[in-house]
């Protein structure tokens, strides 16, 4: 493969929440900047862009990630999911969402997003989650304004509350 | 906070990772899970003229076992090495040691090898290859070299790989019958660098301890069968060996302090939990 060069902008093609996109990003693009500016995908928010702050936190390839800490050339071909694909149609949330509209899980909401994407990657992947896996997954992301107690509530009524969907379903 | 220009190579071999390492030299970089290159570019405390993505290349990403080794390669990220079935039974130290690195969504993207490269002072995974008498595998275009880890890291961030050089594979000799693993840690919270971390493996005769966090990289001592006091002057020597200093996160004598306390926790843990 050709050495891509530092001046030009090149073609980076991935799924976005579910759907094909293309951009053109220059090499040095970070994929929180590619997603906020190219693809106006502004729900993935940006506090620190040197992977602390958790604000950036996204799903690729099903795995919560920094979007600050990748290069847009390094998705090329990746299925990413951002925040903006939680809500299962306009106008409703989902299960996780609601919970932390129920339990005050946000104030400002700037972690908020952040904090979804690495709670939906868990959560699906280990519906009967305990409270202090939560508190492990929690541990990547800052909040300054809740004290994470609710967080950490609205994360455990999503647990019941998926638990409850699975036996009506079963 | 944005990187500099660069420009970038999505190899389709490693021939061509080899040979574009060769013709930079200095200027080029390899990039792997990115955690802690891509906050050096974003901070401008790196700035590559190439920047090489080796993740792309399908043969780096096995982990296998060889001859009493499991070989982890270079796009093993730290995620796919924690969730291996095996890493509990062939590498318990690793198995405890790894869920301390950074968190979950670094871990997702981070590289085994990586850490190694970057050789952090306070990382776990130099850490436990230290303690565990492993070696690193390099490669460049001319030739293929084995490094034993006590010989690999040479100082903050600083280490045996030489221009035109990549890790290929990092080794951790199997745990052998008989031996006992322990892993210790301080750090402000969960997920930050650890102030001081303790690996110990015990096989009943003598009991290694390595110590990261304190000097610029990570060091062993071997420790005779004793206990009581005999164990802490030991320790004692080993904690005013280290260059301890005073830095943002801790004093000098706080770390003194964490490696006899730490330290002697991980020594007898690791003896008393031989199998
Ligand atoms: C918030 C946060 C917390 C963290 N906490 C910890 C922690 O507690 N403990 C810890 O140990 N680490 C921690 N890290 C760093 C860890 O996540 C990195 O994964 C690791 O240090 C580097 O691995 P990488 O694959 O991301 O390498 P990269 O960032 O891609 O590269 C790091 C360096 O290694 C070189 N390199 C990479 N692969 C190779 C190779 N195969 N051959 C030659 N050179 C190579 C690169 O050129 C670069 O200089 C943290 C990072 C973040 C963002
Ligand atoms: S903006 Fe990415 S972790 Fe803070
Ligand atoms: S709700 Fe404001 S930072 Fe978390």
């Amino acid at each position: 493969m050709p050495q891509l060069t530092a001046r030009n902008r090149h073609r980076v093609a991935f799924r976005l929440n579910g759907r094909q996109v293309e951009a053109l990003a220059e090499n040095r693009m970070l994929l929180s900047d590619l997603l906020r500016h190219e693809l106006g995908a502004t729900g993935t928010h940006v506090g620190c862009e040197h992977g602390v702050c958790g604000a950036c936190t996204i799903q690729v390839d099903g795995a919560p990630a920094r979007a600050c800490l990748i290069l847009a050339a390094q998705i090329d071909g990746a299925d990413v999911r951002t925040v903006e694909a939680l809500a299962p149609q306009p106008g409703r949330l989902s299960v996780l969402q609601a919970a932390f509209r129920e339990k005050h899980g946000l104030q400002c909401g700037f972690c908020t997003p952040g904090i979804l994407m690495t709670l939906d990657a868990f959560l699906t992947t280990r519906p009967d989650a305990s409270e202090a896996e939560i508190r492990e997954h929690l541990s990547g992301h800052l909040c300054r304004c809740t004290g994470y107690a609710t967080i950490v509530a609205a994360a455990l009524a999503a647990v019941e509350e998926l638990r409850k969907e699975q036996k009506e379903n079963a | 906070m944005k990187p500099p220009a660069f420009d970038f190579l999505r190899p389709d071999t490693q021939e061509e990772v080899l040979e574009t390492l060769h013709r930079a030299g200095s200027d080029a970089r390899i990039i792997a899970g990115g955690q802690s290159l891509v906050p050096m570019l974003n901070m401008r405390l790196a700035r590559p003229g190439v920047l090489i993505d080796i993740m792309p290349l399908h043969a780096l990403r096995a982990i296998r076992e060889e001859r009493g080794e499991v070989i982890v390669g270079a796009g093993v990220r730290q995620a796919e090495f924690e969730a291996w079935p095996q890493l509990a039974e062939k590498l318990p130290l690793l198995s405890q040691a790894i869920g301390w690195i950074g968190h979950v969504q670094t871990r997702a993207r981070g590289t085994v090898c990586g850490s190694i490269a970057h050789a952090d002072p306070s990382a776990e995974l130099p850490l436990s290859l230290i303690a565990l008498g492993g070696s690193v595998r390099l490669a460049s275009r001319r030739r293929r070299r084995t490094v034993p880890a006590a010989e690999f890291f040479l100082g903050m961030m600083s280490t045996a790989i030489a221009e035109g050089e990549m890790i290929e594979a990092v080794a951790f000799p199997v745990a052998g019958r008989g031996t006992g693993h322990a892993f210790r840690e301080i750090g402000r919270r969960h997920g930050d660098f650890a102030i001081v971390a303790c690996a110990a493996v015990s096989d009943g005769q003598t009991t290694r301890l390595a110590v990261a966090g304190v000097d610029d990289h990570p060091r062993r001592f071997d420790l005779p069968q004793e206990d009581g006091g005999a164990l802490d002057d030991a320790l004692n020597d080993i904690a005013w060996s280290l260059n301890a200093r005073d830095d943002l996160h801790a004093s000098a004598r706080y770390r003194r302090e964490l490696v006899r306390r730490l330290g002697r926790e991980t020594v007898m843990e690791a003896r008393s939990c031989r199998s």
